[in-house]
């Protein structure tokens, strides 16, 4: 009992010498460490809470900063996002935006998975140059591609139509996910593919039975990546989809929230927040995946 | 593991059918594996971008098909003050906010690679800026530069009392450009940061204790270790980072669309100016074509960076 009850007191003892040069380095840390990373995440983080607090705050605060404090809300509405419910096509464009961000995903899903297993392990001559091949068409731009895409688009009849974005997307979706998939494949042991061959398994079953469970993780950053890219993009969609109803959900907010002189800011930052919701969501569930894929792409 | 208990009676089963056997035959397989892919990037990618420079010699409209023209786009672009001005501006934007990306990123990528509490949850929420679309942070930062409502002018007018009027951000061309810019590196900040960490964390630390044995100070254990170690990664982000930057549309689209009076069109946005809402295609596939000079640029730039990095591996191999 003594003993136990000795034993912390020591330790404070001992701890008391060098305490002086402890809050030193404590304080040395705070200004060193702790007070820039917290202007990071304040000036990171400021545009969202801002974009919240607007989209709750009724008109007559929003223009008076006079009377009220602008950082709170006195008198929280929701007529904002009411507004946007059920006076506008918002429920459409998160619709379509998911529908394309869907297609589009598991179309590049399929074609990267079998790309990169092709790349990685069927290993045929000059299969590093495709790989290098799909690896610069990941740095040619949509900004470059969209005017002639946009004929592209209209010759196959698709101007206009949501299947058209989700046949674009993988332009830039493919190469990205290749590569990421590229990189599992590399880790997993090639010897428990050579078993399976020995063991008269088909390639297709080894594909499907070993290889794709062991890259579950890289499919799953792959995936997720590949929605967040698609939910995001805006150049082509902007470009190919010309009626409100079929537009996603970042075009729509520019081109038809943003009407007359008198901005309704109070809408638009709604709209905002709704559209953002679901990828930060999405990027909350799986964070680490996001922090290795994007690591794990460009270390590659 | 099952495998090997199924394979004994298999052998005793007559052959499998033409199909099996035709999906195990190599190189069927291997162009059927890469045939969507491949077909996808043709279609959508390697002949619109052929397209892309045919179009750019030819005087096409929407609705109507253009003849070849030769240079004339090219030598029209030549003598358009606008599109000077937009190479002016791409270049300008790209530099800057390349620059305050990365030496704040490079910063919080520091910062971050210290040992503290939520450190995850920190890094998670240092991403947000790069998850989120784009197009809505853009809107969130036009309503932050509102010329009435700034809730920057308010700090610094009505609680620090720093300055006497409202900043007009958007209103005049230095302003707005420099606005965008520090729009488009709040944006990049994450990214960069991220990269970086996840090259900072692959510096052995026996590094870092040698050279204080050796009595280096911080500033030369970074400038001669970190610093060096990290040339390989910072050339590849750098790279992309300058690709996306140069060729970036949304940001200006979304809070100035290239006003006050043209001043900040960065060459995407005038591409879609001239090329989508003016119905020009073949001028705007001109202005888009002209960005291709940059961009092999900052390709070679990461090539030599590769280079480096594998000399470096060829080194460091212990």
């Amino acid at each position: 009992m003594t003993d136990t009850l000795a034993q912390p007191a020591a330790v404070a003892d001992a701890k008391a010498a060098p305490d002086t040069m402890a809050w030193d380095s404590g304080l040395r840390r705070l200004m060193m460490i702790y007070l820039p990373l917290g202007c990071f995440v304040l000036i990171l983080l400021f545009p969202f809470y801002w974009m919240a607090i607007t989209s709750f705050k009724p008109n007559a605060e929003l223009m008076n900063f006079k009377e009220h404090n602008p950082f709170w809300i006195s008198s929280p509405t929701l007529a904002h996002i009411k507004h946007l419910l059920f006076d506008t096509a918002y429920p459409r464009w998160l619709w379509t935006t998911m529908l394309v961000a869907i297609g589009s995903t598991t179309l590049s899903l399929l074609a990267s998975t079998l790309a990169a297993y092709a790349i990685e392990r069927l290993r045929f001559r000059g299969s590093p140059y495709v790989g290098l091949g799909i690896y610069l068409a990941y740095l040619v731009p949509p900004s470059i591609l969209f005017i002639p895409l946009a004929t592209v688009v209209v010759q196959f009849g698709l101007f206009d139509s949501p299947l058209a974005l989700i046949l674009v997307y993988p332009t830039f979706l493919v190469p990205f996910c290749t590569w990421l998939l590229i990189g599992y494949f590399k880790s997993i042991p090639y010897e428990l593919e050579e078993c399976a061959l020995v063991d008269g398994a088909t390639r297709l079953q080894i594909l499907r039975r070993i290889t794709l469970p062991l890259a579950v993780p890289g499919l799953i950053s792959a995936g997720i990546f590949s929605f967040t890219l698609s939910w995001n993009e805006f150049i082509y969609a902007l470009a190919f989809i010309q009626s409100g109803a079929n537009k996603t959900v970042p075009v729509a907010i520019l081109t038809e929230l943003v009407t007359g002189d008198v901005y309704q800011w109070g809408a638009l930052m709604a709209g905002s927040l709704l559209g953002s919701l679901p990828v930060a969501i999405f990027y909350s569930l799986f964070v680490d995946y996001y922090v290795s894929s994007l690591t794990g792409a460009v270390k590659e | 593991m099952s495998v090997t208990t199924l394979s004994s009676p298999a052998l005793a089963q007559p052959q499998p059918s033409w199909l099996v056997r035709l999906f195990d035959y190599k190189p069927f397989l291997i162009v059927m594996c890469l045939a969507p892919a491949i077909g996808l990037l043709a279609v959508f990618l390697t002949y619109p971008l052929g397209l892309g420079i045919w179009l750019a010699f030819t005087d096409t409209t929407i609705g109507r098909k253009g003849v070849f023209v030769g240079l004339e786009n090219f030598q029209y672009l030549l003598t358009d003050p606008l599109w000077w001005n937009a190479v002016f501006y791409s270049i300008v934007y790209t530099g800057i906010a390349t620059f305050g990306k990365f030496a704040l990123g490079f910063w919080l990528a520091l910062l971050l690679n210290n040992h503290f509490p939520f450190k995850s949850l920190l890094r998670a929420i240092v991403l947000l800026p790069w998850i989120v679309p784009t197009v809505l942070s853009a809107l969130a930062f036009w309503w932050i530069y509102d010329p009435q409502f700034s809730i920057i002018s308010y700090l610094l007018v009505d609680v620090l009392h720093w300055r006497s009027s409202n900043i007009d951000f958007l209103g005049s061309p230095w302003p707005a450009r420099f606005s965008l810019i520090a729009a488009n590196i709040w944006r990049g900040i994450p990214f960069v940061a991220i990269s970086l960490l996840a090259g900072l964390q692959t510096i052995s630390p026996s590094l870092y204790e040698a050279a204080m044995l050796d009595g280096a100070s911080a500033w030369q254990r970074f400038r001669y270790i970190t610093f060096p170690m990290m040339m390989p990664i910072l050339a590849i982000v750098m790279t992309f980072s300058i690709i996306f930057t140069f060729t970036d549309f949304q940001l200006v689209y979304a809070i100035t669309r290239g006003g006050p009076v043209n001043s900040t069109h960065l060459l995407a946005t005038l591409a879609f100016q001239r090329g989508i809402a003016g119905g020009e295609l073949g001028e705007g596939a001109a202005i888009a074509v002209s960005m291709i000079p940059f961009l092999v640029f900052a390709t070679l730039f990461s090539y030599f960076g590769l280079a480096r990095r594998k000399w470096q591996q060829g080194e460091a191999n212990d």
